[in-house]
Formats: structure tokens, C-alpha cells, sequence
């Protein structure tokens, strides 16, 4: 263990017990290694394997969302969806259009600005993997455990706007200036909102760190969320929700890519895996933003399960079986996020430009100011008296 | 004062003093606005229909619609083909309403044969054109809720609009192009058990327009995007010789059914069967896109209200009038209009006494309605650009013919 001591993080790292958190492939990784390896190996592969178990974990929750919202609008719309491939109600139809995808002519309209049009659904895709980085798996389990988590995670969701932007751009196509335009002007409007009625729940939590926030709705049997504790957090997270959906480009907000006014907005010039790339993005984004949802204003890892697990069995919330509780209930939290976000845009008509201008500024970021204003007030005040 | 250099003046250039003494700088900064093609192949112009948008932006400022990328010389086939040869070509101008183009282009010769069509298949007739219609409006209704971005309305319209071209399937074999209400009266009579599964299907209906209303046309968001969007005023309606809809969302009361009644409609109106929809400016002002879409989701329910009452008022009879095999027209000319579900569709038939029309006009409503696009567009947004063209309700198949 010669080449650890030689980098702090990693000897502190190295120091904590696995309980207590951290990475546990690199405490894994330490256990197995031979002492002849150079300690600073170690994050190298551990940084590569948690980056293969995001993207592994990314295309299996798109490809779950996808079908799921085939099924779902089918549903809704008096049919099935997809019912063949795979077998049980065409569990495998996305995996099929994704071969398909990826077998496709990889096609530069002519005009194109190319090395643009190739890079914008990277960045799209790489900016939403990143930010997936500061998600924890479960309890004690996550890839970086930064402080300003949740400051991470909406700045690196916001850089997918630049390779939407950026695609419109490359693309030399009006409708892709249009919708990459779009998409511009309405991130930008949407994000002080998002921050703002976020911040009510930090109000609560006290902490930027989503295991922090979550750790800290862990009274009342697991049941205190802060969607519990404070009056404000109710219509904040009403407002979070809707600056969500504008953010990730969801209906009533899928301006940018309005597929009856813009052909296919940003979108339009794309094939093939660059096309499922901005695909693969809008899904996982849905995700992680249902995630922080869940995390900050619907009780992250707790729940009434993992109370049972943790205390009543006496397990401990170190325990494994408690952890793994946790993460199936962030998951299933989320998604129900998500669900909601496909029950939405298969009920309602698409709003205007100008609608989706006045009502950010004119009433989302007002009404997120008011609310941080009451929580604030709510919560110095449980202060005082308490 | 600083040094101005040569290459900072070309940008900001010497201030040109106002009267009241504030200086004006002119910034030699090109704008100009997006010239942009939507369509031919574009999902909201409802087929191969091209409007070459100028935009400053998401602003619309002119609009022109282009058209014949679907001409197919229907009139000129018109002058070639016999009398009944031509009534199949009648059926795929206005594809969505192929019952009222039969019914327009048989009036318009029987008004040459001077022939008497018998009381069943007038009846028959009456309902097939009513269910066609409500056939034509659910797809304009489930298309404009796709144009605004609402996919489920389109699919719950195509659920109930499946079984009306069952029940046309079951009439006359075809779904779309039915060439079934042929010169003289109808091609053949009810099979049996038709009538009772109109009268199944009316009681059903029913109950479904209930959920599109409150599913669609009272949605707050579908209100924000149609109301007081794409105003038609009366007098430009009036102006522009729009019909149907088009015309009496903008409020002004004028139906062919009862204006110039064709069939039995005369008789149907006075029993109370139906009334004429207006456009009221509920939800906005008169004659916006609201009013439109609303007049054609009433007009459904009153078409329900004609098929019921021809259903208590059929009895059994022949359902062809004395035409003989081959069509014997006499010289002379016709011009017959009929109320189609997009406005009045005008068969003007000239005849030499030989086998076919030596002219054979056709005035089509979607044609004329397209015109007002052009006036009604510029200033409106682009989003809007697309809920207009929606609210037109234009067959492309009948612009171009």
C-alpha cells in the first residue's frame, strides 16, 4: 500500500471503512490487488468502471423509459404498443430499433457545418453522463460524493443545451435553427425557476449533497419528506416540476423539437445513433431530473421500507439489504417522476413560445421567489420556537 | 471628445440629431427575415400542400400558399370519361368526404336527367352523408389537436371514425372511396342489421363527443392557442366567399342544408332535426380559430341529430330511380351545391347529349377556403401559422383535384 499513502484522497479514501461510504469498487479493487501494483492504478480503473456502469446504467434506464412510453401512450390512446419483440409485451422492441439505429447509413446533410453536426449529440450525451456521475447508486454506494451535488448535476444537465444549440446550428436547416433557438431561449428561462424552487428544499435539507438531503428526511418512520415538513415545499415542488419538463424539453414544453411546427425541430437533420443519442438524452434527463425530485423534496432513500429494514429489523442503514432498499425506492420514486412526465405529454397540447416566455418569467420564477420566502421565514420560525 | 477611427465610424456612425434634440445612431447591422418552406412534406399542412413563410423570427410576417403538387386532372377526366365512369374520380378530391362528392356530382346529372329519386334512398343517402361528415370533422378535430401538439385526441377520433368506415365497408365494400350514392339514387340498399348499427353507433357516439369536448375543446392550454388566434371577421369572410365552418365560425348564419335544401333536409329541419352551429367568440373573439373547430365538433352532433332522424322516418322501397344502364343525359347545363363538411362543393355539369359532360366544374370548398390564409397569417406566430392552416381544414386532394 506504498503508492496510496503517496495521494490523500485516496489514503482517506483507503481509511474510511466501507460502511461509513465511498466507492466500493475501490475498496474492492484494494482488497484484491497485489501490493506489487502502483497504488495509482487504482482510480484509474475504478474512475473507468464506474464510467462503463454509467453508461451501462443510462442505456438500460432509456431503454426502459422508451418502451415503457410506447406502452404507455398506447395505453392511454386505446392500444397496446409494441406487443411482439421479445416476447412479453415487446420487452425487446427497443433494443431491435436500437440495432436497427445503429446499423443505419451515418448520414452529414450536405451544407453542414460537419465537425459541429458530429460533436453536438456527444456533448449532449457526454453532459448528461456526466452529470449522472454525482448521482449515488444507493446510500453508501456513488461515484463522487461532491458537496454542490445538485450544483453539478443541474449545470451539467444545462450543457445539454448547448449541443442542442449547437446541432440546430450544424445542421443548415431552418427548423433546426428554429427549435435549437427555441430550446435556447427556453432554458434559459426555465432554469431560474428550477434553481429557485429547488431552493426551498435546500432550505430544508441544509445541504447541497443529495445523500446529505436524503439523510435528513430519514425521521417519521421515513416518511419525513420535506413535501411534509414545510407548507412552501408543496407548491415549489409544483413549480419544479413544470420548470422540469420545460428543461428536459418534455410536452406541453417540447418546443424545440415540435414535431407539427418544426418537422422535428433540432432534431430534424439527424439519423440513425446520432438521432437516438438526443434520444438517449432526453430520457436519461427525465430520469435524473424525477431523481433530484425525488431526492429533495420526496424523502431521496427513505421510506417506510427502509425505516422497517433499518430499525424495526435492526438492521442499520449501513447494512446492505437496507442500501439495496434504498436504491430500489429512489428508482421507483423516480420513475414514478417519469410516468408522470409520459402521462403529461400524452394529455396535453403544446403551449406557444410566447406562453412558454411569460409564464417562466412572469409567473414561475415570481411564485419560486415567494416560496423560498415562506420556507425560509417557515423554517427560521420552527427554529425559534423549537 | 476621443478619436473616432475610420473602422469604429462604419459601426457607429455620426448621430443623427432628432427634433427634439436626442441623437439617433443608425447601426450598420443586416437583419433581414427567414424565408422558410413549409412543405411540400411538412406534418402540419395536412398533405402536399407548400406555404412559403417569410418570418422575422417565430413572427410571421407574410404567408403564401402553393398549390398543385396533388393535380391529377379530375375536371379534364370529367370531359373524357362517361357519365358514371366519372363518379369514382369524384371520390378522391375531398378522400375524406367521398359520400357528399357522390352525392354533389349524381345531384348535378340527375338535375340534367331530371330524374326522381325514391324516398328510401334519399333517407339512405341523408345518413350516409351525415356519418361521412362526422367521419370528415373527427379527422379535423384529431388533426388539429395533433397540429396543437395533443396526440390522444387524434387516436380516441380515429377509434370512433374506424367504426363509421366499418359501417361504410359494410354498405359498399370500400373505406374510403366509396362511389356509393350513384346517379339515380344509391348503388344498392341496406344490407340487413345496417340501420340498427347506425342507430347503435349514433347512442354511442353520444356519449364519446362528451369526452373529446372535455378532453380538447375546453383544455386551458388548447384555449390559450386558439382563441383570439387567426380572427376571421365577418365581413372578410363574407369577402373571401368562405363556406361551411370556415364561414360560420366567423358568426354569419348561412348552411346549404337549410339555405337551399337538397334531400329531405327541408323537411328534416323543420322537425327539429338539426340547427346551424355558430361560432360565438365563447372562448375568445368571433371567428377565431376556436370558433371554427367549435362549429365542426357541434356540426357532429347535429349530423347525429339528422341520422336519427332519418332512421325514424325510413321505410322499405326501391333505392334506384328509372336511370337505365347506359346514362341518356340531354343537352343542357346544371349547377348544383351541396353542404360537404369543409363548405359548399359546387358540380357545374355541361351536357351535348353524348356520353359523358363536355364541361365538368367543380367549386371546391377547401380551394376557397385556403385563399383568407395569406391575409389572416402575417403578425401571428409561427405556432399559430400552424393552428391556422389546421383550422382551414383543407383536403389537399381538393385544392389541387
Amino acid at each position: 500500500m506504498i503508492g496510496l499513502q503517496e495521494s490523500p484522497e485516496v489514503a482517506a479514501a483507503a481509511a474510511a471503512p466501507i460502511a461509513g461510504g465511498g466507492n466500493w469498487t475501490l475498496h474492492f479493487l484494494q482488497g484484491i490487488t497485489p501490493e506489487a501494483v502502483p497504488g495509482w492504478i487504482l482510480p484509474i480503473v475504478t474512475a473507468s468502471i464506474s464510467v462503463g456502469v454509467v453508461i451501462a446504467m443510462i442505456s438500460v434506464i432509456a431503454m426502459l423509459s422508451v418502451w415503457l412510453e410506447r406502452k404507455v401512450s398506447g395505453h392511454i390512446q386505446c392500444r397496446y404498443g409494441p406487443m411482439y419483440a421479445g416476447g412479453w409485451h415487446g420487452w425487446a422492441q427497443t433494443i431491435a430499433d436500437g440495432v436497427k439505429l445503429l446499423t443505419k447509413e451515418d448520414m452529414v446533410p450536405s451544407g453542414a457545418d460537419k465537425p459541429l453536426f458530429m460533436l453536438a449529440p456527444a456533448i449532449v450525451l457526454g453532459a448528461i453522463f456526466g452529470a449522472f456521475v454525482a448521482m449515488p447508486l444507493a446510500p453508501d454506494y456513488f461515484f463522487a460524493d461532491i458537496n454542490l451535488g445538485v450544483f453539478f448535476i443541474l449545470g451539467m444537465s444545462s450543457l445539454t443545451t448547448i449541443g442542442v444549440v449547437m446541432s440546430g446550428w450544424a445542421s443548415n436547416s431552418k427548423w433546426s435553427l428554429y427549435g435549437a433557438m427555441r430550446e435556447a431561449a427556453q432554458v434559459v428561462a426555465y432554469e431560474i425557476p428550477l434553481g429557485i424552487s429547488l431552493m426551498v428544499a435546500l432550505i430544508c435539507a441544509g445541504t447541497f449533497n443529495l445523500i446529505d438531503a436524503s439523510e435528513a428526511q430519514r425521521d417519521f418512520w421515513g416518511m419525513g419528506w420535506f413535501i411534509f415538513k414545510n407548507p412552501f415545499v408543496i407548491p415549489a415542488v409544483v413549480l419544479f416540476f413544470v420548470a422540469t419538463l420545460a428543461e428536459t424539453k418534455r410536452a406541453p414544453f417540447d418546443l424545440p423539437e415540435a414535431e407539427s411546427e418544426l418537422v422535428a425541430g433540432f432534431l430534424t437533420e439527424y439519423s440513425g445513433i446520432r438521432w437516438s443519442f438526443f434520444f438517449m438524452e432526453e430520457y436519461a434527463a427525465m430520469f435524473l431530473m424525477s431523481l433530484v425530485m425525488a431526492v429533495f423534496f420526496f424523502g431521496g432513500f427513505e421510506s417506510p421500507v427502509t425505516y422497517l429494514a433499518a430499525e424495526s429489523m435492526g438492521l442499520g442503514y449501513d447494512h446492505l439489504v437496507t442500501n439495496l432498499l434504498g436504491a430500489v425506492t429512489l428508482i421507483v420514486k423516480s420513475m414514478m417522476g417519469v410516468l408522470l412526465m409520459m402521462w403529461i405529454r400524452w394529455t396535453l397540447p403544446r403551449v406557444r413560445i410566447d406562453q412558454v416566455m411569460t409564464m417562466g418569467y412572469k409567473y414561475l420564477t415570481p411564485l419560486a421567489l415567494v416560496c423560498v420566502l415562506g420556507a425560509a421565514l417557515w423554517e427560521a420560525g420552527k427554529q425559534a420556537i423549537l | 471628445m476621443p478619436e473616432v477611427t475610420a473602422s469604429a465610424k462604419k459601426f457607429f456612425p455620426e448621430p443623427r440629431i432628432l427634433p427634439g434634440g436626442e441623437r439617433e445612431f443608425m447601426m450598420d447591422v443586416a437583419t433581414s427575415d427567414l424565408e422558410v418552406s413549409m412543405g411540400p412534406q411538412h406534418p402540419a399542412t395536412h398533405g402536399v400542400m407548400q406555404v412559403l413563410l417569410r418570418a422575422d423570427g417565430e413572427m410571421v410576417t407574410a404567408a403564401q400558399p402553393h398549390l398543385g403538387f396533388l393535380h391529377r386532372c379530375a375536371e379534364k377526366i370529367g370531359e373524357n370519361v362517361e357519365w358514371l365512369q366519372y363518379l369514382p374520380y369524384t371520390d378522391r378530391y375531398d378522400y375524406l368526404a367521398a359520400m357528399n362528392n357522390n352525392l354533389g356530382y349524381s345531384m348535378a346529372v340527375e338535375a340534367l336527367l331530371q330524374v326522381e329519386i325514391p324516398r328510401r334512398a334519399q333517407l339512405i343517402r341523408m345518413i350516409c352523408v351525415e356519418l361521412n361528415r362526422i367521419a370528415s370533422h373527427l379527422v379535423a378535430f384529431g388533426t388539429y389537436g395533433l397540429d396543437l401538439g395533443a396526440f390522444t385526441p387524434f387516436l380516441y377520433a380515429f377509434r370512433e371514425r374506424e367504426w363509421l368506415l366499418m359501417i361504410f365497408e359494410k354498405i359498399c365494400g370500400a373505406r374510403l372511396t366509396y362511389s356509393y350514392l350513384r346517379i339515380g339514387g344509391v348503388f344498392n340498399d341496406a344490407p340487413p342489421g345496417w340501420l340498427q348499427e347506425v342507430e347503435h353507433f349514433c347512442d354511442v357516439f353520444e356519449e364519446k363527443w362528451k369526452e373529446y369536448y372535455d378532453l380538447l375543446m375546453v383544455n386551458k392550454i388548447f384555449v390559450e392557442r386558439t382563441a383570439r388566434v387567426g380572427v376571421i371577421t365577418k365581413e372578410q369572410a363574407l369577402d373571401f366567399g368562405l363556406t361551411g365552418p370556415m364561414l360560420r365560425g366567423s358568426g354569419v348564419d348561412f348552411d346549404l342544408r337549410r339555405d337551399m335544401p337538397y334531400l329531405l333536409y327541408r323537411q328534416a329541419f323543420e322537425d327539429g332535426a338539426f340547427e346551424v352551429p355558430l361560432g360565438r367568440g365563447e372562448k375568445g373573439e368571433l371567428g377565431d380559430c376556436w370558433d371554427r373547430i367549435y362549429v365542426r365538433v357541434k356540426e357532429m352532433m347535429e349530423a347525429l341529430g339528422i341520422v336519427r332522424w332519418c332512421l325514424g322516418c325510413i321505410e322499405e322501397g326501391p333505392v334506384l330511380g328509372e336511370v337505365g344502364k347506359t346514362l341518356k343525359v340531354p343537352p343542357g347545363e346544371a349547377y348544383v351545391a351541396i353542404e360537404n363538411p369543409r363548405g359548399e362543393l359546387g358540380h357545374y355539369v355541361l351536357s351535348d347529349g353524348g356520353k359523358g359532360s363536355s364541361r365538368c366544374r367543380v367549386r371546391g370548398p377547401s380551394f376557397c377556403n385556403l385563399a383568407i390564409i395569406e391575409d389572416i397569417m402575417p403578425g401571428t406566430l409561427l405556432a399559430d401559422a400552424v393552428a391556422i392552416i389546421g383550422s382551414t381544414d383543407v383536403v389537399i386532394g381538393e385544392t389541387d383535384r
